[in-house]
């Protein structure tokens, strides 16, 4: 087992690659930039193909046009780049087309910043462009998850025909961990919807134009019944130490694995605390949080926003339990900080 | 988590801070601990104030951050006024006297001085101050033993030039022989 | 008993749904006889925009990518880089390419991608029902500037053709009318080079196809022929802008 020391990253970069990624098409930013570098040096390398696009809303569209020679492609960029990617996301995803997308986000509104956010989950998980669709969003919480999410994220890009957002906090991005470098990926799905020329077949068309009502409501019908598939085959979540837990704080990516800490730490204080995790933030893994409300007295939404998942979490809990909120903006918090608010709660909670 | 110690390193960006717990988390890797390494994140890439934090492990890293790191490594003055508090206590402060012109005010705390720069200097390798430091310091605390180190010297280094990688280690050899002698 | 006329192979039997006058199916015909001629419709890739011609991947008989507003160029540079053995074009009106793709447009060009655009030329934009194009020439009525285009406040008609003449990525650059027979031969004439300058691997190709739109005109389509040559040929002159010679 050879464990190679990378950054989030160029983990994420290289899983792509091992997946069989041959196109990026990227504009830089920080905190993402590093990505397009890797590509940049890589790619070439392989038979791939790299272009510095002259914006977001060309390098999305290169995207959408590789997508559609049935090529593994991707795009990589953080929070106002994000914002101009929506018009071709909204594009991608009624074309269903498979590939990546990556947010290594930084907070906002506007410029913002550049440090750690998750302020980009509404955008990420309610589709964020125009129309009625989903992405399906992965969000890593390792350096080791940045490869295997990448890996995982065309896998599931394929099979279901839709573009997949993987969704990690800046700080993800630069954290450098020992790696298990993955076997190159080797079998792939057909894809005879490809167009690359007719040769041998009739013409594809790769559209997302409906005029009449009939045949738009049958094409959302169509994306809704897939996104149901989704939703009953691919929730992830990881649970730790929520058996008995008391208080359940529900984060995701880098921040959760911070929070594991802290629930080992409340525990030493006499507060059973637990942790649920989601590793796919759509489709939202809800039973995991429905099936702790029988047993936990309060769930704890700890995010790098004003709050966001806690909207996903409270439809899941439905009111069977209060669920809380703690956040911070701009920078990860420390796990001292995170158990001493897990220990608040539980002390206004009377646990 | 029992054994988890985690370093931090801090000081003017290009004093070589962020690559020498780049090296110290390689080198713990290839003793079949579990590290993490992360950088300070902030908007200037040349010139300013430049931290990592590094964790070992035996076993999985939760954490790679921390509010209260277990040892600070401050190669110049500001990281000392930054960082000498957040120290855990009975924690560890190195401390490059050579660019750091007052004593740590705290008492709990193990206190490791040296002066790397004019060490640096008078090796006539002033980019290998922070090899010293890191030589030092793995001499007096074996976080990781210095003869892990040096073993794994050409696998940190790959890709780097013979020349380099020789410089490094006379400078990481040289702080080596300082702590045998003064600390 | 010989054919001497036919349909080409590369249009599909679809009628087109373009106003009485509108010179697209002239120009769509054009395209496809290219294809045909050169035998590479099992390898083309047409991008289609938004605007009047948003139906093209009805018409065109090879395969076909509808666009977002303006960003063709990026679809097309993404599928040629990815199959270089493929034959690009995009099909863009006026506001598609010259308004919102302005960017896609020039940064193709500039890079050089070995990629076919022919860029209709009507004035206004016909589908939404004629407002100002970048392309609508001073003084003339849409509906966006109902009193008629003015320098002050619109600014001056774009010249496409030019302007992409300038970037060195370019390798063959051409304005051709469609108003006249023999500028249809002119025109059919363009655009084949066009394909050709891609087959050659030259760099970018452009034809700009000055376009009637009979409909938001208001003239009848014998008169909007008149109109273009009186109106829009001296301001948009026909010819060749960039020709790079192949090894």
């Amino acid at each position: 087992m050879n464990k190679v020391l990378m950054k989030g990253n160029e983990a994420l970069a290289e899983g792509a690659i091992l997946a069989g990624c041959r196109g990026f098409f990227g504009y830089p930013i920080t905190p993402s930039s590093e990505i397009a570098e890797y590509m940049a040096r890589k790619l070439p390398k392989i038979g791939g193909i790299f272009v510095q696009a002259e914006s977001e809303l060309a390098a999305i569209n290169m995207v959408y046009g590789g997508a559609s020679t049935g090529t593994r492609v991707m795009t990589a960029s953080s929070g106002p780049g994000l914002s101009l990617k929506q018009e071709g996301i909204s594009f991608i995803s009624e074309a269903e087309l498979p590939c990546l997308i990556v947010n290594i986000s930084r907070g906002g509104p506007g410029l913002g910043g550049i440090q750690p956010s998750q302020g980009d989950y509404f955008q990420a998980t309610r589709g964020g462009g125009h129309g009625d669709y989903h992405t399906m969003v992965l969000a890593p919480a390792s350096t080791q998850e940045m490869m295997d999410f990448a890996i995982l994220g065309y896998e599931l890009a394929d099979r279901y025909r839709i573009p997949v957002v993987i969704m990690a906090e800046g700080t993800l991005g630069n954290l450098m961990e020992p790696v298990i470098v993955r076997d190159e990926v080797t079998n792939f799905v057909e894809k005879p919807w490809a167009i690359s020329g007719c040769q041998g077949r009739k013409p594809n068309i790769v559209n997302t134009l409906h005029l009449t009502a009939e045949e738009l409501e049958g094409r959302n019908r169509h994306l809704f019944s897939k996104y149901e598939d989704i939703q009953m085959n691919e929730k992830r979540a990881e649970t730790f130490m929520v058996e008995d837990a008391d208080i359940v704080v529900v984060a995701f990516g880098l921040l959760a694995r911070v929070i594991k800490r802290s629930v080992i730490d409340a525990r030493k204080h006499g507060v059973k605390a637990g942790l649920i995790r989601p590793m796919t933030l759509w489709p939202f893994p809800d039973e995991h949080i429905k099936a702790v409300t029988d047993t936990c007295k309060v769930i704890l939404s700890m995010e790098i926003s004003m709050g966001q998942m806690i909207q996903d979490i409270r439809l899941a809990a439905e009111g069977r339990v209060p669920v809380e909120f703690y956040g911070r903006i701009g920078f990860l918090p420390n796990p001292e900080e995170l158990t001493r608010e897990i220990l608040a709660v539980a002390e206004r909670k009377g646990l | 988590m029992e054994d988890e110690k985690q370093i931090l390193f801090a000081g003017f960006g290009g004093q070589g801070v962020l690559s020498m717990g780049q090296f110290l988390a390689y080198a713990a890797m290839n003793t079949g601990k579990h590290v993490s390494w992360v950088p300070s994140y902030g908007a200037e890439m040349r010139g300013g104030t430049a931290n990592c934090l590094v964790t070992i492990s035996s076993e999985e890293i939760y954490s790679p951050l921390t509010e209260h790191p277990l040892v600070a490594v401050v190669l110049n003055r500001p990281s000392l006024d930054k960082f000498e508090t957040k120290v855990k206590p009975d924690g560890c402060l190195v401390i490059n006297t050579s660019m750091v012109d007052r004593d740590p005010k705290r008492t709990d705390l193990m206190v490791l001085k040296i002066p790397v720069n004019e060490l640096a200097e008078e090796m006539g390798n002033t980019r290998g101050s922070n090899m010293i430091l890191l030589g030092a310091y793995l001499e007096k605390t074996s976080v990781v033993k210095v003869e892990d180190a040096l073993q794994h010297f050409e696998v940190i280094y790959r890709g780097k030039k013979e020349k380099v990688i020789k410089r490094n280690r006379e400078a990481f050899l040289a702080g080596v022989e300082w702590a045998k002698k003064n600390w | 008993m010989a054919t001497v006329f036919k349909r080409p192979e590369s249009l599909t039997d679809a009628k087109f749904h373009y106003c009485p006058g509108c010179t697209h199916g002239i120009i769509h015909r054009l395209v496809a006889e290219c294809l045909d001629e050169m035998n590479i419709r099992e390898k083309a890739v047409g991008i289609c925009p938004v605007g009047c011609s948003v139906l093209a991947y009805e018409y065109f008989n090879c395969d076909m990518l509808e666009a977002a507003h303006g960003r063709a160029p990026a679809i097309a540079t993404a599928i040629k880089r990815l199959k270089p053995d493929c034959f690009l074009f995009t099909y863009q009106g006026d506001g598609d390419l010259a308004s919102i793709g302005m960017g896609e447009i020039v940064h193709a060009s500039a890079r050089g991608e070995k990629i076919s655009v022919f860029f209709i030329n009507n004035t206004l934009y016909g589908m939404t029902g004629g407002q100002m194009a970048p392309t609508t020439l001073l003084g003339q009525v849409a509906t966006t500037c109902p009193y008629g285009r003015k320098v002050e406040n619109e600014g001056y008609p774009v010249k496409m053709a030019e302007l992409l003449a300038g970037n060195e990525g370019s390798a063959y650059i051409s304005r051709v009318a469609v108003n006249s027979p023999a500028n249809v031969v002119k025109a059919k004439k363009a655009i084949k080079k066009a394909f050709e300058t891609q087959a050659k691997g030259l760099g970018f190709s452009m034809v700009e196809i000055l376009s009637t739109c009979p409909t938001n005109w208001g003239l009848n389509p014998v008169d909007a022929m008149k109109w273009m040559e009186d109106n829009m040929i001296p301001y948009y002159p026909l010819g060749e802008f960039k020709v790079k010679e192949g090894k």
